[in-house]
């Protein structure tokens, strides 16, 4: 038997000052480059798509506007390009909707998920950095490298889709506070990118487990970004109501609803049937019964009924980017905060 | 200095304690076995010590004092958890660095030479090392951060002998050369036995056993005699009897100066010998200090 009989190493600073946070920097990079590699490399293929749509869309714009005379009919063929080219451009808004969710999937999720399901937390844990800082460190770094990766796509989106908000053409322009385009916008797309980070990070603590963790993120996020694009953004600013007029082309038209002379809400069918007993020329043009055309509002205004219509206006737009990256970076730093602690308090 | 020292100490999961009522008091400078069958509360109480779990019930100090998990503790103290868990993805080389920036100390030379030595290639992911480099490579990074204290749960689990004998060699290196506090756990006490010269016995959740190895061996003697005379020994502290047809054998609380009766025979008993005595005795403890007695019920003679 070995006696060892030691003693005690001379005490050593009786408090010391934890290592300094930038210790982190090339750990947090070494560890997770190949999520930010994937996540800069899906960025970046489809930055280089924007930017040739882009492009195009910029010089069909710019050869429409600058044709004379405008009636001619070769005007009206570059003007037909570019309506075509912002028909395809809602539908690139549309698949652009996913990039911050995978994100959130694959390069939040994982983050704390991987080192909890490979039990490898047991070693960082266990270092001198100390285990909450280590996790705020890591958080703070993706995440603000995510944000900014956001960001600086949202710009090249925005220079993009430009043309399409202008009034030149009438009829044909894009609505700013869209649910398609809003948050591929301004801050928003940096916001819930950020977010999806967020809850990827916290579902991965919660979770423990890489996939589970990565679905839950996606379910997750999709649930939240639904139910803000249909119920809450459009109570961040009380709508404006309009009477019996039509609100401004750029206008997101929250909801539009006939009422009779008694103040009570009219239901389309009642509209066609009144239509059709006063003014047979004018019904049946609108789609399921509800009448349209100006003449048929004109003619239904003049008999009694009234049209109110609740819309926010496009001025509207960055207040709302405001407010929305606004709750959205509170809610991202709640849900890291959340994170954080519970990777302090965990007793494995 | 104790490097560990519990009090009441106890840890719950659920409605199940896996470890309870632990009192120890461990100096410094010793190699420490923590030996219990799975399931006796070993890696619970490691977890504790080096502030990844927090106790239930009593408390746990480490290095003189500190709370575990503290700047202190974090920087003393060195883990290596069951089955090595490194970051299987990295090459030993940037384990050593990510270990570098996250450690007060660490002694880049010592680590490079030493799996130079090893022959463990610096360019080669953890992952396809092998299960007794992977092992090396933890507790050369490990004792690459110059701790105080080495915390070691199950470390040859999984090593065949010959990575088994080199790996203990390399900790008992650390312990003398550099005066490292070691504590290594195990089910299997064997394994410790050349290297420990401090035993904590765990036994479903209880410390059974604690003291240091010479101690335990000096303060118990195994007696030799006649089966029919065996109950007359109820009395003495006998922490376990087996008898066969003839003859009894009863390990019993003595040291070398203690009398033997006429007609008995006493021998000195062998560390594992004791362990598996006082594990088949769930109501037998030996332990230093204050807590002696207090648990140290022997169990009748004869069964």
């Amino acid at each position: 038997m070995t006696a060892l009989r030691v003693p005690a190493r001379a005490e050593e600073d009786a408090s010391p000052r934890p290592l300094p946070w930038r210790r982190m920097a090339w750990v947090t990079w070494r560890q997770h480059r190949v999520a930010l590699a994937g996540a800069a490399v899906l960025l970046g293929a489809l930055a280089v798509w924007l930017w040739r749509v882009g492009s195009s869309a910029h010089h069909a714009y710019a050869a429409a506007v600058g044709c004379h005379p405008a009636s001619s009919a070769a005007c009206g063929i570059l003007v037909g390009n570019f309506i075509g080219s912002m028909s395809a451009g809602q539908n690139i808004a549309i698949v652009l909707q996913v990039v911050p969710p995978l994100i959130g999937a694959f390069v939040g999720a994982p983050v704390l998920a991987r080192e909890m399901e490979t039990g490898t937390f047991r070693y960082a844990w266990t270092l001198g950095f100390g285990r909450w800082r280590w996790a705020l460190a890591k958080l703070v770094l993706l995440g603000v490298a995510v944000t900014a990766a956001a960001g600086a796509f949202s710009l090249l989106f925005s220079w993009y889709y430009q043309p399409f908000f202008t009034q030149t053409f009438s009829g044909n322009v894009q609505i700013p506070l869209d649910t398609t385009v809003f948050d591929l916008r301004g801050v928003a797309f940096a916001g819930w990118t950020l977010a999806a980070f967020a809850i990827g990070a916290l579902a991965g603590m919660l979770i423990r487990r890489v996939v589970p963790a990565l679905a839950v993120t996606l379910a997750v996020y999709a649930g939240l970004a639904v139910a803000v694009g249909a119920y809450l953004r459009q109570h961040y600013i009380s709508p404006l109501l309009l009477k019996n007029g039509s609100p401004p082309g750029s206008a997101w038209i929250i909801s539009q609803q006939w009422y009779g002379k008694n103040g009570q809400p009219v239901p389309g069918t009642t509209l066609a049937q009144a239509l059709q007993q006063g003014a047979p020329q004018l019904a049946g043009g609108g789609k399921g019964g509800i009448p349209e055309s100006p003449f048929v509002n004109q003619w239904l205004v003049q008999h009694g009924f009234t049209l109110w219509t609740t819309y926010q206006p496009g001025s509207r737009f960055w207040p709302f980017q405001w407010i929305e990256g606004g709750w959205l970076l509170a809610l991202s730093a709640l849900l890291l905060t959340a994170a954080v602690w519970l990777v302090r308090r965990r007793a494995s | 200095m104790n490097v560990i020292e519990t009090s009441g100490l106890g840890k719950r999961y659920g409605g199940t304690w896996a470890l309870r009522d632990c009192s120890l008091a461990i100096p410094a400078g010793h190699v420490v076995a923590l030996v219990g069958p799975n399931g006796a509360g070993k890696t619970t109480l490691l977890n504790m010590t080096v502030g990844l779990a927090t106790p239930s019930a009593g408390g746990v100090t480490v290095l003189g004092g500190r709370e575990p998990g503290s700047q202190v503790a974090l920087d003393g103290i060195a883990f290596v958890a069951q089955d090595a868990p490194l970051y299987k993805n990295l090459p030993a080389a940037d384990l050593i660095h990510l270990t570098r920036n996250l450690s007060r100390r660490f002694d880049r030379e010592y680590a490079e030479t030493r799996l130079g030595e090893l022959g463990i290639p610096l360019k080669r992911k953890a992952g396809r090392l092998s299960g007794g480099q992977q092992a090396q490579l933890a507790l050369t990074l490990a004792l690459a951060r110059r701790p105080r204290l080495l915390v070691l749960d199950e470390p040859v689990a999984m090593l065949d002998p010959v990575a088994r004998h080199d790996f203990m060699a390399i900790v008992l290196t650390a312990a003398v050369d550099h005066g490292v506090s070691v504590l290594l756990s195990s089910h299997v006490l064997t394994e410790l036995e050349r290297v420990a010269d401090y035993l904590v016995l765990l036994s479903r959740g209880r410390v059974q056993m604690a003291g240091e190895v010479d101690d335990l061996l000096a303060s118990h003697r195994v007696l030799t005699g006649p089966a029919g005379e065996a109950d007359r020994y109820a009395q003495r502290p006998v922490v376990h009897a087996r008898r066969a047809e003839a003859q009894a054998h009863l390990l019993v609380r003595a040291t070398a100066a203690d009398p033997v009766p006429p007609g008995w025979e006493a021998h000195p008993v062998g560390l594992e010998e004791l362990a598996l005595a006082y594990l088949r005795e769930p109501g037998a403890a030996a332990l230093p200090g204050p807590a002696r007695g207090r648990h140290a019920e022997p169990s009748e003679v004869a069964k």
